[in-house]
């Protein structure tokens, strides 16, 4: 396994010092704003895609994207116990709600393929449900002024072993993983998984996203 | 917030990034995670697998015109309604779950009140509140209970709880959640089956409370 030692997913807990990238930047901030769009090569080609549609309305790359998930978020919803002719209709749904929401799009925090799901999740418990699903609310968005492609390369680089890990799963775990995540699985069901097998990449994004947290806490405060 | 002791079980944000979890539940993740931001990159990971799910996920076929239906609409000005913003102690989910407006509250006896927020066969969703020193009559669970704490703080046999904290009871646990002095304890109590009172008043005021 490779380590990045200066990236915030590094994963031995050390005390919390910002990335000197992060320092440059926070300095930098105080005094003017900074270009917006972080180094497009150190995003996933769907993630380029979607700040592409965030920054700029781009409709090719929006395009792009429906060609590659709207065919999946389809998939999803036809597993989720939708008929094929509402599974569609959700599917576009999605992709509409994708375009307009993009503005609340942050590659810090989510790659796209994450993103989507969660609007596409919440657009499948919405056709189940009377009252619209909670959101958490919104971060304070620190895109416009702190872009950190260490950051983003750090999350790219950890969705890439996920997916690794993921596809080197047995066929009943992986099927597992699956089900619960396209609703297929109660509440009561998951509660009863234990020791699911791709804990330890999970808890590594969690620990990169928990301590960029804080490195931009103590960054703001002085 | 980093004075958070109490955070959500993994499982339980695991469910929440699913989808799967009740109504009432997932109103309280989301109110915690407005409030804790260990949970919510807790959450953020769980939604990085479902991403990595949905992306490996074998195409269905779509209908010949759905892009260029789907192109042609994105000029349509629906605005997507922005997220529930924060309103004093109630974080943008419970807002939203609120319908916008204020807690109504009704009076439970002993100076507690209560607004019920949803219930049904899925479980309830209530806020409390609960004059300094006052405890809740001893109660047990058939299900889950989450109690997310928005304003002053709470003590049973398991702990104190305080603000941003949330506690996760189960059937093996029977308490008496007493407020602790100074400030009335508020909080967002979610479950997925009735509570189960030890004494009778409460048991026969149950089905009236709807708690």
């Amino acid at each position: 396994m490779v380590m990045m030692t200066a990236s915030p997913f590094a994963c031995a807990i050390e005390p919390r010092q910002p990335s000197p990238a992060l320092a440059l930047l926070a300095r930098f901030a105080q005094d003017a704003p900074m270009q917006r769009v972080p180094e497009p090569s150190s995003m996933s080609d769907h993630t380029r895609l979607l700040v592409a549609v965030r920054d700029l309305r781009d409709r090719a790359a929006f395009a792009r994207l429906f060609d590659h998930f709207a065919p999946r978020l389809k998939a999803m919803m036809l597993r989720g116990g939708l008929g094929d002719g509402v599974a569609e209709d959700v599917a576009q749904e999605v992709m509409l709600a994708v375009w307009r929401k993009a503005h609340l799009f942050d590659p810090h925090r989510a790659e796209a393929s994450a993103w989507i799901y969660g609007i596409a999740r919440n657009r499948r418990v919405d056709q189940f449900r009377r009252r619209p699903p909670p959101q958490p609310e919104m971060l304070e968005p620190y895109r416009d002024d702190e872009p950190d492609p260490a950051q983003i390369l750090a999350l790219g680089q950890e969705v890439v072993r996920l997916r690794a890990a993921l596809a080197a799963l047995n066929g009943d775990q992986a099927q597992m993983i699956e089900k619960a995540y396209l609703g297929e699985l109660t509440h009561a069901e998951i509660s009863k998984q234990s020791g699911v097998p791709i804990g330890t990449v999970k808890s590594r994004i969690r620990l990169g996203l928990e301590r960029l947290r804080h490195e931009l806490k103590g960054l703001r405060e002085p | 917030m980093s004075d958070v002791m109490h955070h959500v079980p993994q499982q339980i944000l695991w469910a929440h990034a699913a989808g799967a979890l009740p109504y009432g539940f997932s109103v309280v993740v989301a109110t915690h995670v407005s409030l804790c931001d260990a949970c919510r990159a807790g959450l953020e990971a769980e939604e990085a697998v479902g991403g990595a799910v949905l992306d490996q996920l074998a195409p269905a076929a779509l209908g010949p015109d759905l892009r260029a239906r789907t192109l042609a609409r994105l000029d349509d000005a629906i605005g997507e309604p922005a997220p529930p913003a924060r309103s004093g102690i109630f974080p943008g989910p419970l807002v939203q779950a609120l319908g916008g407006h204020p807690p109504r509250w009704r009076h439970l006896g002993g100076g507690i009140r209560q607004q019920i927020l949803s219930a049904d066969s899925e479980g309830s969703l209530r806020l409390l509140f609960i004059p300094p020193g006052t405890a809740v009559p001893e109660h047990g669970h058939r299900g889950l209970e989450m109690t997310q704490v928005l304003q002053g703080s709470f003590s049973d046999a398991t702990g104190r709880f305080g603000v941003g904290d949330v506690q996760i009871a189960d059937p093996d646990l029977d308490h008496i959640p007493t407020a602790d002095p100074g400030q009335p304890c508020i909080c967002l109590a979610a479950t997925d089956a009735p509570l189960r009172f030890r004494s009778l008043l409460p048991r026969l005021l149950q089905p009236l409370f709807r708690i």
